[in-house]
């Protein structure tokens, strides 16, 4: 767009660039990936974690599985240098726990509204 | 063969909407010849049509906002006389006709009037103000751009082939689904709104990422216009909100066409969420359009009243805090559905609550103002006219905030009074505000002030004649969108708001005057130095219209009102700025990619509109084949050269020091 | 005009500048002020601002899952028709392929022309096993009458799993054209900037994937 490049230090980076950590990175992600997703899967059936908490920590190993991604793969850290893509996140975050929190939450007050006959064909 | 689509698709039998096609179709087609006649097709395509240049796609989004302002007006008009006519009696228009003109109403005044308006002065302003040359991504403005067109088009197709739908301008189910709209008007719309969705996604991101990644050197963000602020927060909401459509729209789709049950009456499907998903979109979306607007109301009350913008932190604080509320508020379009009162209580406070900052902006341009030096041009009536209505307009909806009042008022004409209320005075007033201030910048001369004025007093009053009626006959239980109705106290009221909306055309045919009496005699009116208002941000330091390039150099911001602060010590020093040192130019090519990807997108959208699936096929391999060719080029840019960069550039300043020895008196 | 100051500058003080007393000239200290940034920056970051988009859609997409989970119209429920076995080899290709795409990616940036072509195709392979597993596991539950036409539920989750299954095919052939790029132009500029595009986007399906299998197909299948 332009041919002028900035005088100083440009230190923003794009997500994703900057791999120059190399091969070790990668497999440190795949591995801490496989052993999350291994877990999820394990406890699964309520037999290793107590049944009700199970979701519980289904949701934090997936949570923690996306940071993985996010760390090793897409090497988005919480450097000065990825501010603006931290804060998108954050953003895009909120935007998800707003609408899928707030349609659950409506919804699942509408349904309860609703007659009993209606509520039992289909919905909650 | 041709799917659905027969001879009966043309309404042979129906007289308006024959003869407005009719209308349309030779208006449409002598524009074309005209145009072709003369000459003119080479250099539209060169400098407009494959233009990547975000001046002229800004202008091109405005020039369609207005064109189909006047199509979106004609139902207006339609509907005001049915309503004043239709007291014991059943009117002109039939109520399968009406429903359609209602709903194509609502969809194109926001869909193609002001969401194009407001995107298209964005384009046009933000890189200007940010002191660069471009959007982060030309091409892909441009490809956003004709996404919009092809929407635009397929909509007006639906004037005389087929229908439209006639479920509003947001098609609920189970009215929307197959087994009550069996026929082609609500694919109409969700194929024109999803095609004109994808341009508005990517208008989104590019315009976010110009704002966060693209300015001047040292304009940091506490430096940025407030325009640029509001512009920022709109887009974060595109990007935020537009998937919601997208996706909802997308569900309705699969309904209709392959049997899915995400809202079907029977076999699990759930209409409510329908609306609760489409108002999760849809109230960000009211925002999205209203914050651009704010903005140009920061830059023009503060240009006109000679002052900088009273308490710029607050401002930004407030833009912000607009723009993350407007995400927990959506719930107060449906308190009705029956949600209950907890879940009511706190949405209905929550939207109480987003009105407090836009109270803090509308006391910054007060504060503004006093102590200024007002000039009374028709940007800032616009924008006096805005502060009164819209807080009239921003009032009423908080009254329907509070859930047991809305029960009363949902859907009823106090509604459509509040909306009309603070779009028109909000988002229209805007947008006709920012049009005449940055008109000289886009064309080189300004527009004249005598038919602007009386455009805008026909404007105003006739808003108020044709809406304060509205909520009177809410208040007295007159439900929305009725075609005909027998009580006998709403009639008078309705007459009156006919003759609203006869001035408000009358404003409109004063704006059509003043366009063309303004380019007919622009000589008298020409910008000759590119700051006709004696500005303060950065447009104004260009020529008008500006170059390709925007800046020969870009600017070294040092504060606030970047601007202003080069004016004032040139005018101190009484010399311009030492001659910068010019260097070569690259220049984004012009590509087709835009038009071409478009022309494909308008196939694709057509035939599965009319289920012809062979159709479909061919539209989207050629628009994924246009990409594919577009992403091959090596050539992406051309380059000006360093003395050509200077000579344009000297002309500028040349100019500028005419105007030195006084600061000239602005008319 | 502009004094030339350490990038040191800033630390920890005002890096946004949001005190008012600033007359200096322009420092850049990361954060846009040291003029436009670089192309990669930008294009960088504009697709991340894509991906959230699309992230948000996925979320409208849940969000419908999450209502009509249980709507099931007297058909069957995701305890008759899941199949995790098949899960977990769909989740381990999805996985090795994004660990591929990285190995791509490290290539890339060593310019080894050869390793970067060899590790697209084994992710476009993996990618494929993915799409094939899916599309069996999606034709044997309409043969098996739980196709989306079957409830509210069943609608959810193809329109779901399969909108993933549709950027999946769509990276597919974004693949395909990169290779073809990488092929005929080499190490461009522009060419590299559309790899970074592309495992951006890869990697985001993963994180979307995670997702999808946790929510719909193991708390799916929970007695």
């Amino acid at each position: 767009m332009t041919s002028e490049t900035p005088a100083t230090l440009e230190e923003d980076t794009a997500p994703g660039g900057e791999a120059s950590s190399g091969i070790g990175g990668y497999l440190l992600g795949l591995g801490l990936a496989a052993g999350l997703t291994w877990l999820s899967f394990a406890i699964a059936d309520g037999n290793i974690v107590w049944g009700p908490g199970v979701p519980a920590a289904l949701l934090a190993f997936a949570v923690a599985q996306m940071g993985v991604h996010l760390v090793f793969f897409l090497h988005i850290t919480t450097g000065p240098e990825h501010t603006n893509n931290v804060l998108a996140l954050v953003f895009g975050i909120l935007i998800v726990a707003l609408v899928l929190g707030g349609s659950l939450w409506i919804m699942s007050h509408l349904n309860l509204m609703m007659p009993d006959q209606m509520r039992m064909d289909g919905g909650f | 063969m041709l799917g659905k689509l027969s001879w009966a698709a043309i309404p042979f039998n129906e007289p308006i909407p024959l003869i407005v096609s009719i209308i349309m179709v030779l208006s449409v087609v002598g524009l074309l010849a005209f145009v072709a006649l003369k000459g003119w097709v080479p250099y539209l395509w060169r400098e407009w049509i494959t233009s990547v240049d975000h001046k002229r796609v800004g202008v091109m989004y405005c020039l369609l906002a207005l064109v189909m302002l006047l199509r979106g007006f004609s139902d207006a008009i339609m509907m005001r006389s049915q309503q004043a006519l239709a007291y014991n009696a059943p009117g002109y228009l039939p109520p399968d006709h009406y429903n359609q003109v209602f709903s194509a109403h609502g969809t194109i005044m926001i869909f193609f009037v002001a969401m194009p308006f407001v995107v298209g002065l964005m384009n046009f302003v933000v890189p200007l103000q940010l002191g660069v040359r471009d959007v982060a991504f030309p091409t892909l403005n441009s490809v956003s751009f004709w996404m919009t067109a092809s929407g635009m088009l397929l909509i007006n197709l639906s004037l005389f082939i087929g229908n439209f739908a006639r479920t509003g301008w947001l098609p609920y189910p189970p009215l929307s689904e197959l087994a009550f709209s069996p026929d082609v008007g609500v694919d109409y719309y969700l194929w024109s709104l999803q095609i004109s969705g994808i341009g508005t996604l990517l208008s989104g991101v590019n315009l976010v990422t110009t704002i966060l990644k693209v300015r001047a050197p040292g304009m940091s963000y506490m430096r940025m216009p407030v325009f640029c602020w509001t512009s920022l927060a709109s887009n974060l909401l595109i990007v935020a909100a537009f998937p919601i459509l997208t996706a909802t729209l997308a569900m309705l789709i699969l309904d209709r066409y392959l049997g899915f049950h995400f809202f079907t009456n029977d076999l699990g499907g759930n209409p409510m969420m329908f609306v609760n998903l489409i108002w999760a979109w849809g109230h960000p979306e009211v925002y999205i359009l209203i914050l651009p607007a704010f903005g140009v109301f920061s830059e023009v009350i503060s240009t006109f009243s000679s002052k900088p913008l009273f308490g710029y932190r607050s401002m930004v604080a407030a833009t912000m805090a607009i723009c993350v509320l407007s995400f927990m508020v959506w719930l107060h379009h449906f308190f009705t559905m029956g949600a209950g009162a907890d879940v009511n209580a706190v949405f209905g406070v929550a939207t109480m609550i987003i009105a407090v900052p836009t109270g803090v902006k509308i006391f910054n341009w007060l504060f503004t103002m006093y102590g200024g030096r007002v000039r009374f041009s028709v940007p800032m009536l616009w924008s006096l006219a805005f502060m009164v209505t819209f807080v009239i307009g921003g009032m009423t909806g908080v009254l329907m905030a509070v859930p047991p009042a809305d029960f009363v008022l949902h859907n009823s004409l106090f509604l459509v009074a509040h909306f009309h209320n603070v779009i028109i005075g909000g988002v229209l007033f805007g947008a006709f505000a920012g049009y005449t201030y940055w008109f000289p910048k886009a064309f080189g001369f300004t527009l004249d002030e005598r038919l602007g004025k009386a455009a805008f007093w026909c404007w105003l009053i006739g808003f108020y004649v044709a809406f304060m009626p509205l909520y009177v006959l809410g208040l007295m239980g007159m439900t929305r969108r009725m075609q005909h109705y027998d009580v006998a106290q709403w009639h008078p009221w309705l007459i009156v708001a006919a003759f609203g909306a006869a001035i408000i055309a009358l404003g409109i045919g004063f704006q059509i005057a003043q366009l063309a009496w303004s380019i007919r005699t622009r000589d008298r009116r020409r910008d000759l130095t590119g700051d006709p208002w004696d500005g303060r941000s950065l447009e104004w330091a260009t020529s008008s219209p500006p170059p390709i390039f925007n800046f020969a150099v870009l600017p070294d911001v040092h504060g606030e009102e970047a601007y202003w602060h080069i004016k004032e010590r040139a005018l101190g020093d009484q010399a311009m700025p030492d001659e910068p040192s010019y260097g070569e130019i690259e220049i984004p090519r012009n590509t087709p990619t835009g038009i071409i990807t478009a022309f494909f997108a308008t196939i694709c959208g057509f035939a599965l509109i009319w289920h012809i699936w062979w159709m479909v096929l061919l539209g989207f391999a050629g628009a994924f084949a246009t990409f594919v060719l577009f992403a091959w080029r090596d050539n992406a840019e051309f380059v000006i050269g360093a003395a050509e960069v200077g000579r344009i550039d000297r002309e500028r300043r040349a100019a500028r020091a005419i105007r030195l020895p006084t600061r000239e008196q602005i008319a | 005009m502009s004094a030339a100051t350490t990038a040191a500058v800033h630390s920890g003080s005002d890096p946004y500048k949001i005190g008012h007393s600033d007359e200096q000239a322009s420092q850049s200290t990361g954060h846009g002020e040291g003029g436009p940034a670089s192309k990669r920056v930008v294009v960088g970051f504009g697709f991340w601002i894509f991906l959230l988009s699309d992230i948000v859609m996925f979320a409208a997409f849940f969000a419908a899952y999450a209502v009509l989970a249980s709507a099931t119209a007297g058909g069957p429920g995701p305890r008759q028709l899941f199949d995790l076995r098949n899960v977990q080899i769909e989740t381990a290709c999805l996985l090795l392929s994004s660990f591929s795409c990285g190995l791509a990616t490290i290539a890339a940036e060593r310019r080894h022309r050869v390793t970067t072509q060899v590790w697209l195709i084994v992710t476009g392979l993996l990618g494929a096993c993915f799409l094939g597993l899916e599309l069996r596991e999606f034709s044997t539950m309409i043969g098996e009458g739980a196709g989306p036409q079957r409830s509210g539920f069943l609608s959810a989750f193809f329109a779901l799993v399969g909108c993933h299954g549709v950027h999946v095919t769509a990276g597919l052939l974004w693949l395909g054209t990169m290779m073809a790029q990488l092929w005929f132009k080499g190490f461009k500029p522009h060419v590299l900037r559309r790899l970074l595009c592309f495992s951006l986007f890869w990697h985001a399906l993963d994180i979307i994937w995670v997702a999808l299998f946790t929510v719909v197909y193991i708390l799916g299948v929970r007695p």
